[in-house]
């Protein structure tokens, strides 16, 4: 993992933003920035800094300001540091018939941190999502690019042990 | 039985993969595309067909089509909609998660329809798995030379890409979405112009959902007059339902439209009726945006007629006795559910998701929350429930996008039929934790 004093893709990303940069016209490559942003919240610890934007925006030879405000707009970016497991639960109208309150108040426990704030151990973080398009298999939340669904306690016990155990961080891309 | 189109093949093991795809009439409406029709021929079959959008707002797709400018030497786009974020809606992922290649031929074809060489499919960020569904299956196409460079001998060139959102639901207009796959914030445009004049990158675009473009497929195969032949009256064709809420058997159903509600609900070859033995309380029939009806309503209209599963006659009535039947996002709820608890989750959703450019919307979702956060803790009063429809009726056609109309009208809907349900939390505030919201976990709950 890089450290802050050198911010700079791996290899394989670089890789991966040509040929994201090979989707556009010459000209248009301001469209990259979405899966920019995505595949730089991977490689940095599932969140974008200052500093992580201002290399996004200098790969797309734009301002810094354009990232941030595209940052912020979007739910799925972290603007803060997180667990390394992000819990993003859905609380939306089906989960929510479906017991996702529940499911919240006893991954909190579970965790031993309320929503928002880091687990103690660094392990685990929850976030309140709206529906993700699991509506008829919720309850419901996402792990990185995994749903989990119909979920029950027992089933989250599971979860949580598999993942302490594989201990990596949690990705999208 | 139900009449399928989309869903023909979806169980089949190992669909996902081109070699199977194929060896199930696969691409056919490719090759009939390429080989023996001119890019209008296909325009003119969808008009044929009377297919209309599936994303929710139910226009015309061969006159959407139809409209699309073609200035010398512009290039011009098709954009897929795969932001599916309509709470309550599942069912573009589960067409593209079973089915890849459906969307991606019906891509390559309505493409060459609209003289594209370069199409996206703009997919929401949550889906990352589906992208790479998807990412693999034109890979496959690529290969075989379904996509690329002079598609089966044909001349005609095709790049298909992928495009992830952000966490936006926004993005699913349609010119916010051109905003976000142009690396912007997400707000809509003011229209005019078009996105068939002015789209993606001021280029000439056309933007319709995942399962029209998959419908563009059976419409090729089978001709525009034999697709209008199934459904009823001016809904014609198929349509995809996510049906969930307190239903035997959540899931998405192709059904042919027209099928009445009841039997959608009550019939084991869909919903399976509702659990547990429990009475139906009230249904939002089309997604989140739609308004609610209570089960009188639902099953039947204000006539007294059998509610269908149509554009028609889930309108019938207008929004005093009727709803819509939006991007088919079915969400039945049983004699426990609180409606203004239900409600408030909506309101929540919009006021997360309002992109902020107007006031009304910004304003009102904000307001709206607010107030039902007031009943849900007990704390509201009777002129709340007059300050809640006050706020409601001041969004309507006053906003750049539809997002504060899709924000206010399930508020007042839920006003307009269960207004009883505010006054008893206002008269007795402590009745709503009374009410059972959910069933599978109930048990399980410490005190
Ligand atoms: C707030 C809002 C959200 C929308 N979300 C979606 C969506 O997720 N998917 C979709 O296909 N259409 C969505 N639409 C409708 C699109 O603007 C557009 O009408 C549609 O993509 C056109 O495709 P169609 O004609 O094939 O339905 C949304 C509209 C609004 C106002
Ligand atoms: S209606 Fe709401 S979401 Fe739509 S443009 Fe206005 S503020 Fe944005
Ligand atoms: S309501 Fe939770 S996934 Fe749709």
């Amino acid at each position: 993992m890089t450290t802050t004093t050198e911010i700079k893709f791996s290899d394989s990303a670089q890789q991966q933003v040509q040929e994201i940069l090979n989707q556009y016209p010459a000209d248009k490559s301001k469209s990259a920035l979405l899966p920019l942003l995505h595949l730089a919240q991977a490689e940095f610890d599932g969140w974008l800094s200052a500093p992580v934007m201002d290399y996004v925006a200098s790969i797309l030879n734009i301002q810094p300001i354009e990232v941030y405000e595209v940052a912020s707009f979007y739910s799925m970016f972290n603007l803060k540091p997180v667990g390394k497991y992000l819990i993003e639960v859905c609380q939306t109208s089906s989960c929510w018939m479906n017991g996702s309150e529940d499911i919240v108040r006893y991954l909190e426990r579970t965790i031993q941190a309320e929503t928002g704030q880091i687990s103690p151990d660094g392990m685990f973080q929850i976030k309140t999502v709206e529906c993700l398009g699991s509506c008829g298999t919720a309850p419901m939340f996402q792990i990185g690019d995994k749903f989990y669904e119909n979920l029950t306690f027992e089933k989250i016990d599971t979860i949580l042990d598999d993942l302490r155990k594989e201990n990596k961080r949690s990705r999208y891309v | 039985m139900s009449k399928k189109l989309l869903l023909t093949y979806d169980h089949i093991p190992g669909i996902n993969t081109l070699e199977v795809y194929r060896q199930n009439n696969g691409y056919k409406s490719l090759e009939k595309a390429l080989k023996t029709m001119k890019p209008d021929d296909i325009v003119e079959e969808v008009k044929k067909s009377g297919l209309r959008g599936r994303g929710g707002a139910g226009f015309p797709t061969g006159m959407k089509w139809s409209f699309l400018a073609k200035p010398e030497g512009v290039p011009r786009h098709l954009v897929c909609n795969a932001d599916e974020s309509e709470p309550g809606t599942f069912k573009d992922r589960y067409l593209m998660e079973r089915i890849p290649h459906l969307l991606i031929e019906g891509m390559i074809v309505s493409s060459y329809a609209l003289g594209a060489n370069t199409s996206y499919i703009y997919v929401r960020g949550e889906y990352f798995y589906i992208i790479k569904i998807l990412q693999n299956a034109i890979k496959e196409a690529y290969a075989a030379g379904l996509l690329g460079k002079n598609i089966l001998g044909s001349g005609y060139d095709l790049d298909l890409y992928v495009q992830p959102g952000g966490g936006a639901y926004i993005c699913g207009e349609e010119t916010a979405l051109l905003e976000s796959l142009e690396g912007k914030r997400g707000n809509p445009r003011l229209k005019p112009p078009f996105p068939a004049v002015a789209g993606l990158w001021g280029r000439p675009t056309v933007v319709n959902n995942v399962e029209t473009i998959a419908a563009v497929v059976p419409i090729v195969n089978g001709g525009g007059d034999e697709y209008a032949k199934i459904g009823i009256g001016k809904s014609t064709g198929t349509k995809l339902i996510s049906a969930s809420g307190h239903i035997n058997k959540p899931g998405v159903y192709e059904i042919e439209l027209g099928v009445p509600v009841e039997e959608f609900i009550y019939s084991d070859e869909y919903c399976g009726g509702i659990r547990n033995g429990k009475k139906l309380k009230a249904v939002v029939a089309g997604g989140s945006s739609v308004p609610i009806l209570p089960t009188e309503l639902i099953l039947k209209t204000a006539k007294g007629e059998p509610r269908l599963m149509s554009y028609e006659s889930l309108s019938d009535g207008g929004f005093a006795t009727g709803t819509m039947l939006g991007s088919g996002g079915f969400i039945a709820m049983d004699e426990d559910t609180s409606i203004v608890k239900n409600l408030f989750t909506f309101a929540r959703f919009y006021h997360h998701e309002s992109c902020g450019q107007c006031s009304p919307c910004r304003e009102g979702t904000g307001w709206m929350e607010k107030i039902l956060k007031k009943f849900i803790d007990g704390k509201a009063t009777m002129s709340d429930i007059d300050l809640l429809w006050d706020v409601q009726s001041k969004i309507e056609g006053k906003t750049i996008c539809p997002l504060g109309e899709a924000a206010a009208w399930p508020v007042a809907a839920a006003i307009r039929h269960f207004r009883h349900e505010f006054e008893e939390y206002v008269k007795n505030p402590q009745s709503i934790h009374d009410v059972k919201h959910y069933f599978r976990l109930n048990n399980l709950v410490e005190a």
